[in-house]
């Protein structure tokens, strides 16, 4: 068996998935810090339901929105391994929701790593929390009305106002540049994990070229043009010690 | 066996002793009456021990929590009441598809909805035929007393881990919260995580491993489900637990658990000081129900008559055990109701009577 932190072989994710960048992003920072052997991972229930057929760490399922509470347990008994959960909009900014904020606010010792592609896209292209307003969806097929469905969610300045966290960054992988600075935000975060500060979240905007736009390049001009200027990128929280 | 010491103590209280000294080494808990002594008890003890305590922010959260310490290989618990363990089932019915143990108690009270906090049987349907989706069982115990209520949760402890799945102590609200002097004298147990071969806790030295309940591949699931089904007929031939109390030449015998197994057990002695030949069968695994025992009381005319604090739920038990419901009696009280010691032998002698 390989030493790495990706195992080979193919991915279920459609092409052009934002996932399949997160995945190997986040592998790369577990190799980096040489983690893979004392990593426990808590893949979701969505698009990344399947993480554990891809990860060559220790996984676990969760049931739908409660993977930082089952990252609680395993964090508090194993106090020296890394642990950190997996989770999609539906998973953590819709069922989940309870489970994030108190899971931060207690400032457990755990990383999340959130992947916001505005949209459920294992079962077909629902309105998520962090839809965009007007955005059409198989649920909001008029696109996303405040007064029917709601305002979208911006969970990393909700999780950054809560005093028991410790770093939290959004960042977008619809650049080279973007990319290369969600590489560095997760280095981060799974460091101040690993020095022991506290509670971190790195929330990665995707893209989800299946549901998200008629085209690919209608999807990530979307990123650009729309999504980021409602969810601004950038550090929200850093507190050194 | 170590020296019998003699503590006066709750329900409640024994439950969670029993668990600390099963070695259990995560509990989490959320505030519901009226099994409150149980989280307030562990909160103190598991920090005594040097374990882990979390008041989790619900009962979603908590038997969650326990799904992540159980897949670490350490011994875990959640306690809860009805409404409480309601929103438990779906954690359950992961525990129970991904094969971890864990032990779930629930300190019954009235329902449905909020109810009131009065001790109730009415979640035997609910703990006995599956609460939560999917096909799994899980060995249920029935304490009838303070020292089972230490008991079985020792053991439920063990049996979790003999089979890899929950294990819940279905008790109530009066078992949990009276005081009884009990006898301790069990040795304290340590499990060493490290050891387990399933567990997750880093893949160093091993190849990487998962826990899953999600099997897609055509036939998959229901090779698993196959799987599961072989240990739940172990389960079923292994772990039968019941007592009988003057069953032997006994027209009518009393079938009842918990808190109806001791009124009944006094009913008993007042029938037989009265001259009807009466006898109790209390079952304390309610899964596996002890179908066997129970059919091999029956003489061909004998009265069973089945008491609880709910509609009747095992009724339906009893009556497939002995396939005869002219000869199987009912008395049950319902939302917070104790069944009363002269309400059932006026039933019982009026059958008795008509035979």
């Amino acid at each position: 068996m390989s030493d790495k932190a990706l195992k080979d072989g193919p991915m279920h994710y459609c092409p052009g998935c934002g996932h399949t960048m997160a995945h190997k992003l986040v592998c790369d920072v577990i190799d980096g810090l040489g983690v893979r052997e004392r990593t426990i991972g808590i893949a979701p229930v969505g698009c990344a339901v399947l993480a554990y057929d891809y990860w060559n760490f220790d996984v676990t399922e969760a049931p739908h929105g409660r993977c930082p509470a089952v990252a609680t347990a395993i964090k508090r008994l194993l106090p020296d391994r890394v642990v950190f959960t997996y989770q999609g909009d539906g998973d953590l900014a819709a069922i989940g929701t309870s489970e994030i904020i108190h899971t931060a606010n207690r400032g457990e010792n755990i990383t999340t790593v959130f992947v916001n592609n505005g949209v459920y896209g294992m079962t077909g292209g629902q309105l998520a929390p962090t839809t965009m307003l007007g955005q059409k969806t198989a649920t909001t097929i008029k696109g996303r009305d405040v007064r029917r469905d709601g305002y979208p969610l911006k969970i990393a300045e909700l999780i950054a106002l809560l005093p028991g966290t410790r770093y939290v960054e959004r960042v977008s992988i619809h650049t080279k540049a973007g990319v290369e600075r969600a590489a560095e935000a997760l280095r981060t975060a799974f460091k101040v994990q690993m020095d022991g500060r506290g509670f971190s979240l790195v929330e990665i905007v995707a893209v989800c070229p299946t549901y998200g736009a008629r085209s690919v390049k209608e999807a990530y001009d979307r990123v650009e043009n729309e999504i980021i200027k409602f969810y601004p990128l950038g550090i929200l929280k850093d507190e050194g010690l | 066996m170590t020296p019998a010491k003699k503590i006066l103590i709750t329900g409640n209280e024994a439950c969670g002793e029993g668990a600390v000294t099963a070695g259990c080494g995560f509990y989490a808990g959320y505030p519901i009456t009226p099994q409150n002594e149980l989280t307030a008890y562990m909160s103190k003890r598991m920090d005594e021990c040097g374990r882990v305590f979390i008041q989790s922010e619900s009962e979603l959260a908590a038997i969650n929590m326990v799904l992540g310490a159980s897949l670490t290989g350490e011994r875990a618990m959640t306690t809860s009441s009805s409404p409480g363990i309601s929103l438990m089932q779906e954690g359950i019915s992961y525990l129970a598809g991904c094969q971890l143990p864990a032990v779930i108690v629930n300190v019954m009270r009235g329902g449905p909805g909020l109810g009131n906090i009065a001790a109730s049987q009415a979640d035997y349907f609910q703990a006995t035929k599956g609460g939560g989706h999917g096909d799994y069982n899980m060995v249920i115990l029935a304490p009838a007393g303070v020292q089972e209520m230490f008991e079985c949760t020792y053991e439920a402890f063990d049996i979790a881990e003999r089979y890899r799945n929950p294990v819940m102590i279905l008790s109530d609200g009066i078992i949990g919260q009276m005081m009884e002097p009990i006898e301790v004298r069990y040795p304290q147990k340590s499990v060493d995580p490290d050891k387990s071969p399933w567990a997750l806790r880093g893949c160093k030295g091993r190849e990487s491993r998962s826990i899953r309940s999600l099997f897609l591949k055509e036939g998959a699931l229901e090779e698993w489900n196959r799987d599961l089904q072989r240990k739940f007929r172990t389960m079923e031939a292994k772990e039968v637990r019941y007592e009988t109390y003057k069953t032997g030449g006994a027209r009518l015998i009393f079938v009842a658990y918990g808190t109806s197994a001791r009124i009944c057990r006094a009913v008993v002695d007042k029938l037989r000081q009265e001259g009807v030949k009466a006898g109790l069968f209390r079952p304390v695994s309610l899964w596996p129900f002890p179908y066997k025992k129970l059919k091999g009381l029956d003489k061909g005319t004998t009265v069973f008559f089945d008491v609880e604090m709910s509609a009747g739920q095992m009724l339906y038990d009893v009556r497939l055990a002995v396939a005869d419901d002219s000869r199987v009696l009912f008395h049950g009280r319902m939302g917070g109701g104790v069944p009363e010691e002269a309400d059932i032998i006026n039933i019982a002698k009026k059958a008795v009577k008509r035979k």
